[in-house]
């Protein structure tokens, strides 16, 4: 098998953008993607997703920003980012010298500033956006459009009037219904649908009777929380047409494929990355051998493939 | 210089004092690019329980050896875990991350305080030949195990002790002016709890003393992605504890 076959065997195309494998990076665990160049080669990595990007420069939250709980972590960072400007004339013009779609996070305090972040970013070097209408950790904004259809949609519609560019949109697991949100989404526009965002939760420490998280409550994120996202890829991708892209607690490669069977066309790697820096690639790796085992041709063939006809 | 992941295995693991381990682990790589004030980020398991790495300081590197130790307190399931890797064991390390100490100086006075005394053996080594004089503190005499450590590198000593169980009674910061005023400091490194940290830069300051210190953070990912460890600049600005620091300068940090 040569080499360029075994590259066709893993590449996608997510509303457009073009990846060499399914494996992307989650928003706001891999930085702006240069933080990470020590440890993987970026060019190697299906999309870079940036962290959490706003209008304005914002500081995120005070006092203790993570917790570890059993098998994952809480975290409320706050959406800390230097600001669009700084982004699009600090970090992109060093991300543009790798060969690797850069997709930007986006999140804003009403539905007008989501489509001044569309506008401005749409420009050469940017793939794609992701709307973080599921942020647990800022008042505003972010996890009050994500839990409302209708807020959402109209966060969807804004951002697809302001912008050329594919638009996925990230769900808050965090909802009654997640399927009704994402059919909501889908139907005002959005080219792609990621989730699951962290799950809120909290943590006190029993001696001091404190919160240990100095925002009371956080997101949680690693391998707790994968089969509620596995549970909801599944529900939302049976629901929807356009591709999923599924993400929570992914640390494998089998971790990966379990998310595709149940119906992501591509996954993202969060929490894994500050554990094991070789995780997006690595899994990439293990995805590969996986489909060589089963003497598969291409990835898209396991999308969606989970055999729940049977039982 | 740039960081790496090495599978380091375990020289030695002893325990120096009650719930204290020294952990010395073989990785030449580490050793030549390691300097002081950066820190080590250690797997203590390959399952999920604890999630995290952890972040332990760089407290000595014998490049002749090809190893480096860290210093550590048992306080949770991590360092718990930790301690349990015995001689030849294998532990998947991170390093070296953070920026370090800036050695410019000529007679330096270190500042210690608790486990904050770790990572300033590696920089009292580092400052060698140089004289150098060392002011710690700890809740007690048992905690201040630590004066052995440094009675080799060190040619003076300062102590103070919570209770008075060993040196003079107090906190550091008590006796650092009559400290400053009778030496003849040309730079201070502290590092400890932070409102400690913060009283010696508001001293130092006062003595017009360049001052550097490093600060203790929780983190995760130890390369400046989650954005965990971030705290307020004195200029506005964010600083990331683990890829700005752990060391800063006084000024940066505290107005």
């Amino acid at each position: 098998m040569t080499a360029e076959h075994n590259l066709g065997l893993l590449s996608v195309n997510i509303a457009g953008i073009k990846m060499k494998t399914p494996v992307m990076t989650a928003s706001g665990t891999f930085g702006f993607g240069l933080e990470y160049s020590d440890f993987v080669d970026i060019n190697k990595i299906g999309a870079v997703v940036v962290k959490g990007t706003t209008l304005l420069s914002r500081s995120g939250n005070s006092g203790v920003r993570i917790a570890e709980t059993p098998a994952g972590m809480l975290n409320s960072i706050g959406l800390e980012n230097p600001g669009v400007e700084a982004f699009l004339h600090e970090t992109l013009p060093v991300l543009a010298k790798y060969d690797v779609p850069v997709i930007v996070n986006i999140a804003g305090n009403t539905v007008e500033e989501y489509g001044e972040l569309a506008k401005q970013l749409d420009v050469k070097g940017v793939a794609g956006l992701e709307l973080n209408i599921s942020c647990p950790n800022v008042k505003q904004g972010g996890i009050a459009f994500g839990t409302n259809c209708e807020s959402a949609a109209s966060v969807v519609r804004m951002v697809k009037k302001s912008t050329g560019l594919p638009v996925i949109v990230k769900l808050s697991p965090n909802v009654t219904d997640i399927v009704e949100m994402a059919k909501a989404v889908e139907a005002a526009g959005a080219d792609a649908i990621s989730l699951i965002n962290t799950l809120l939760g909290m943590a006190i420490d029993i001696h001091n009777r404190k919160p240990i998280l100095g925002n009371i409550v956080g997101g949680l994120s690693g391998p707790a929380v994968k089969p509620v996202a596995v549970r909801m890829v599944w529900q939302v991708a049976k629901a929807v047409k356009v591709p999923v892209i599924g993400m929570g607690g992914i640390m494998t490669a089998e971790d990966a494929v379990e998310f595709m069977l149940a119906g992501a066309s591509a996954v993202a790697v969060g929490t894994a990355n500050f554990v094991n820096p070789y995780a997006t690639v690595e899994i990439a790796d293990g995805i590969r051998e996986y489909l060589n085992q089963q003497g598969l041709m291409q990835v898209s063939e396991i999308v969606g493939k989970v055999r729940t006809e049977e039982w | 210089m740039s960081k790496m992941i090495v599978k380091a295995p375990v020289v030695q693991q002893r325990e120096i004092a009650k719930s204290v381990y020294q952990l010395t682990l073989h990785s030449p790589e580490l050793t030549q690019q390691a300097v002081p004030g950066q820190f080590i980020h250690l797997r203590v398991t390959e399952n999920y329980q604890p999630l995290l790495r952890r972040p332990l300081s760089i407290s000595s590197v014998n490049r002749d050896a090809g190893t480096l130790s860290t210093i550590y307190r048992i306080v949770g399931q991590g360092t718990m875990q930790l301690s349990t890797f015995k001689t030849d064991a294998i532990i998947d390390c991170m390093g070296p991350l953070g920026k370090g100490f800036d050695l410019q100086c000529h007679t330096p006075l270190l500042i210690g305080g608790g486990m904050g005394l770790a990572p300033l053996v590696f920089l009292a080594q580092r400052l060698c030949p140089r004289p150098l004089e060392i002011l710690m503190g700890g809740r007690n005499e048992q905690e201040l195990f630590w004066q052995t450590v440094y009675r080799d590198i060190c040619d003076k000593i300062h102590i103070t002790t919570d209770d008075g169980s060993l040196g003079r009674r107090g906190f550091t910061v008590d006796i650092l002016p009559d400290l400053l005023d009778k030496g003849t400091f040309d730079r201070i490194y502290a590092c400890g709890p932070r409102p400690m940290l913060e009283a010696i830069a508001a001293i130092a300051k006062q003595f017009a003393i360049p001052c550097q210190v490093s600060l203790e953070e929780h983190m995760a990912c130890g390369v400046g992605a989650c954005l965990s460890c971030t705290c307020a600049g004195t200029d506005g600005k964010r600083r990331k504890v683990c890829t700005d620091g752990p060391v800063f300068w006084a000024g940066e940090v505290f107005g």
